[in-house]
C-alpha cells in the first residue's frame, strides 16, 4: 500500500469533511448549538445532485462541465434554502429555550430529513451517474491523482478560502464574528442578529450540500444514511479543529481525512471507528481542539 | 388542561389507585385480547416490546431525567447486557436467567469505565461522546472483537430462560416475564427517586453549581446515575437475548438510542408515567394494525413530532412535577435549569485548563 497514495486519498476525503465541518462550526459559532441535522442536509445535497445529474445527463450530450456548474449552483441554493427552512421552523422558536430543546429539535429535523430522503429516493443504495469525462489525471512520483480528486480539492479549497475572506474581510463577516462573541451586544451595535443567523444557516448547508454532491461524484454511490456517518465525522473534524473556529474546521477535516486513510491502510474494518476514537480523545483530553482558542470559554 | 389533570393525578392516593389500575390492566391484557381476537400472539409480542422499551426508557430516565446527563448512546449498555448473556450462555452453557445479574453487572462496569473520563463534559458534548462510544461498541461487535461477538451475524442459539424447570418459550410467557421486570424496574426507579441519591440527582439536574456548593459530590452522583441506568439496561439486554435467541450488532444501532432518548423526552423527562406514554407513542402506536400503513413514514412523523414537542410542549406529554417547574422557570430566565450551572459549575476547572492550553 503506497503511503503517498493514501495521503492523496485522505486529503480528498478530508477536504469534503472540512466543507461539512464548516457548517457545524459556523452554526455553533453564532448559536452555541450543535446542528444535528447538518449531516442530513449534506445527504440531501448528495441526493439532489443525483437527481439533477440524471436530468442533465439525459438532456445534454457532451458538455458535462457546464452541467456540473449548473447542478452545483442548484444544489447549493436548494440545500441552503432547506437550511433556512429548518432554522425558521425548528430552531428560531427555541433560540431562548436553553440547551436541551434545540438539541432535541435538531435531532428531530435529522430524523425527519433522513427518513424523508429514504422515502423519496429509496432505502437501497443508489448509483450516482454523471457524464463528466474523468479519464484524465496525473501521475506524480508514482502517485496517481485522478481528475475528480483534483476537482474536489481545488473546488473545496476555493470555497474555504472564499468563506474565510468573507468572514474576515467583509462587514457581514464582522457581524457574524460579533454575534459569535455576544448576541446582545451585537444587537445593540445595530446588527440584525436574526438576519445574520439566517445567513449562517444558508451558507453552512449550501457548503454541506456541495460536499454531498462531491461525495456522490467521488464514490458513484449513495446510501440514505450517509448524512449520519459523514455528519458525525465532519462534526469530529469541527471539534478537532476547535468548534466555532473556521480555519480550525478546515484543518480538522484534513487531519481526520488523513488519519482515516492511513488507518484504512492498516485495518479497513476499524476505519469507521477512528473518527469516534479521535472525537472522544479530543473531547476528554483537549476539548478546545487543535486550533480552538475561541471556544476556551464555552466548554 | 393536561397540566391540571396530571396535577390532580399526582396526589398520593390517586397515584396509588392509578398504579393499581394500570397493573391490573397489564395483567389482564393477555386474556382480554384473547377474548377479543382469535389469535392474540401479535398483541402479546407487541406487549413484550412495549415492556422492553419501557424498561429501557426507565433506565435511561435515571441518567437523563434523574441527573440530567444527556446520554444518546444508551443502546450500548443494552448491547453489553445482551452480548454478555449471549456469549456466556453459548460458550459456557450458563442458563440465561442466571446471567441476568451478570449482564447487569457487566453493563454497569462498562458504564463505569467509559463514564469516568467524560462526566465533566457539558450537556451537548456529553451527548456526542455517548454517541461515539455507542458507535465504537457497535463497530467492535460487527468486527467480531476478541473472536467472541460473531461479527455481523451476531450470536445464534441462545437458550431460552428457564425458571424452576419451566421454559419460557411462548409470547405469553415472555409477556409476563417482561412485565415482571417492568414492575421491578419501576419499583427501583421510585425508590431511587425518593431516596437521598435521587434527591441529589434532582439537585444536580436543577442547579449543579448550587448542588456542589451544598457539599454534594456531583461527580460521584453522576457516575452513580450512569452505572445504575446502565445496569438496568443490561438487565433488559439479558431478557432480549433470551427472547430472541439471536442477537446482532444492528439491533443496537444509533436509531435504537434515538428511540429510547425520544421515549424519555417525549413522555416527559423524569416522569415514570411519562415514560410509559412515550413508549406507547414510539413503539406501540406505529405497530397497531390500523396504523401500519404508516410504517414507512413512522420515523418521519416522529422527527416532526420531536420538533413540535420542543416548540409547544418541551416538558413532555406527562411531565414530572419538578421538571415542569424547572422548565417553566428556566424559560423565563432565558435558559432551562441546566443552562446556568453548566457554564459555571463543573465546567470551571476544564475551562481554566483549556484556557491555559489555548494560549
Amino acid at each position: 500500500m503506497d503511503i503517498f497514495q493514501q495521503v492523496v486519498n485522505g486529503l480528498t476525503v478530508g477536504s469534503i469533511y472540512a466543507l461539512v465541518a464548516l457548517g457545524y462550526t459556523m452554526v455553533y459559532g453564532v448559536l452555541k448549538m450543535i446542528n444535528f441535522a447538518h449531516g442530513d442536509l449534506f445527504a440531501l445535497g448528495a441526493y439532489l445532485a443525483l437527481t439533477l445529474f440524471g436530468v442533465t445527463t439525459a438532456a445534454s450530450s457532451g458538455s458535462g462541465w457546464l452541467a456540473l456548474l449548473v447542478v452545483a449552483l442548484a444544489v447549493a441554493l436548494a440545500v441552503g434554502a432547506a437550511g433556512l427552512a429548518a432554522e425558521r421552523i425548528a430552531y428560531r422558536p427555541l433560540r431562548h429555550a436553553g440547551r436541551l430543546p434545540p438539541l432535541v429539535s435538531a435531532l428531530g429535523v435529522s430524523v425527519f430529513l433522513q427518513n424523508g430522503i429514504m422515502l423519496v429516493w429509496g432505502a437501497r443504495p443508489r448509483a450516482f451517474q454523471h457524464n463528466l469525462s474523468l479519464e484524465a489525471g496525473l501521475t506524480l512520483f508514482g502517485v496517481r491523482i485522478s481528475a475528480m480528486q483534483i476537482i474536489i480539492l481545488v473546488f473545496a479549497l476555493l470555497l474555504m478560502v472564499a468563506l474565510y475572506l468573507f468572514v474576515q474581510r467583509t462587514k457581514v463577516g464582522a457581524a457574524m464574528r460579533a454575534i459569535a462573541v455576544d448576541h446582545e451586544t451585537a444587537r445593540l451595535m445595530g446588527i440584525d442578529v436574526t438576519r445574520i443567523i439566517q445567513l449562517v444557516f444558508f451558507i453552512g448547508p449550501a457548503l454541506g450540500g456541495l460536499a454531498g454532491m462531491m461525495v456522490g461524484l467521488y464514490y458513484h454511490q449513495l446510501n440514505f444514511t450517509i448524512g449520519w456517518s459523514y455528519g458525525l465525522k465532519a462534526f469530529t473534524a469541527a471539534i478537532l479543529g476547535g468548534i466555532g473556529n473556521i480555519p480550525g474546521a478546515m484543518v480538522g477535516g484534513l487531519v481526520l481525512g488523513l488519519a482515516e486513510a492511513l488507518a484504512a491502510g492498516v485495518s479497513g474494518q476499524w476505519k469507521d471507528a477512528i473518527a469516534f476514537v479521535v472525537l472522544i480523545l479530543i473531547l476528554v483530553v483537549r476539548p478546545t481542539g487543535l486550533l480552538g482558542e475561541r471556544v476556551a470559554e464555552k466548554i | 388542561m393536561v397540566g391540571r389533570f396530571t396535577e390532580r393525578f399526582s396526589t398520593p392516593g390517586a397515584r396509588r389507585a392509578g398504579t393499581a389500575l394500570a397493573l391490573a390492566l397489564a395483567l389482564a391484557f393477555p386474556p382480554l385480547t384473547a377474548a377479543l381476537v382469535p389469535d392474540n400472539r401479535y398483541y402479546l409480542e407487541l406487549g413484550f416490546h412495549f415492556w422492553q422499551y419501557a424498561i429501557l426508557g426507565l433506565s435511561l430516565n435515571v441518567i437523563l431525567g434523574g441527573a440530567g446527563l444527556y446520554n444518546l448512546g444508551h443502546a450500548a449498555f443494552y448491547a453489553v447486557g445482551a452480548y454478555t448473556t449471549g456469549i456466556l450462555n453459548t460458550k459456557l452453557g450458563i442458563p440465561t436467567l442466571w446471567l441476568l445479574p451478570v449482564a447487569a453487572l457487566t453493563a454497569a462496569l462498562f458504564a463505569a469505565v467509559i463514564s469516568r473520563p467524560i462526566l465533566h463534559l457539558r450537556g451537548d458534548y456529553l451527548l456526542i461522546v455517548t454517541v461515539g462510544f455507542a458507535e465504537i461498541v457497535r463497530i467492535a461487535l460487527r468486527n467480531n472483537v476478541f473472536g467472541l461477538t460473531g461479527g455481523p451475524n451476531g450470536i445464534l442459539g441462545i437458550d431460552r430462560p428457564e425458571l424452576f424447570g419451566m421454559r419460557f418459550n411462548t409470547p405469553l410467557h415472555f409477556y409476563y416475564l417482561s412485565l415482571f421486570f417492568v414492575v421491578l424496574t419501576v419499583f427501583i426507579a421510585v425508590r431511587l427517586e425518593r431516596s437521598r441519591v435521587g434527591r441529589a440527582w434532582n439537585f444536580i439536574r436543577e442547579d449543579e453549581l448550587a448542588a456542589e456548593s451544598m457539599g454534594i459530590d456531583t461527580t460521584r452522583y453522576k457516575f452513580l446515575a450512569f452505572v445504575t441506568g446502565a445496569a438496568l439496561a443490561g438487565m433488559a439486554g439479558n431478557v432480549y437475548a433470551g427472547k430472541m435467541t439471536v442477537i446482532a450488532p444492528e439491533s443496537f444501532s444509533f436509531w435504537e438510542s434515538v428511540v429510547i432518548f425520544a421515549i424519555v423526552i417525549l413522555g416527559g423527562t423524569g416522569s415514570i408515567p411519562g415514560i410509559f406514554l412515550g413508549t406507547f407513542g414510539m413503539v406501540v402506536l406505529p405497530q397497531l394494525p390500523f396504523l401500519r400503513g404508516l410504517q414507512d413514514a413512522r420515523m418521519l412523523v416522529f422527527g416532526a413530532a420531536m420538533v413540535l414537542m420542543m416548540i409547544f410542549r418541551p416538558q413532555g406529554l406527562w411531565p414530572s412535577r419538578r421538571w415542569s417547574l424547572a422548565v417553566g422557570r428556566g424559560l423565563e430566565e432565558g435558559g432551562p435549569a441546566e443552562g446556568g450551572p453548566a457554564q459555571g459549575g463543573p465546567a470551571a476547572p476544564t475551562r481554566a485548563a483549556a484556557g491555559g492550553g489555548g494560549q
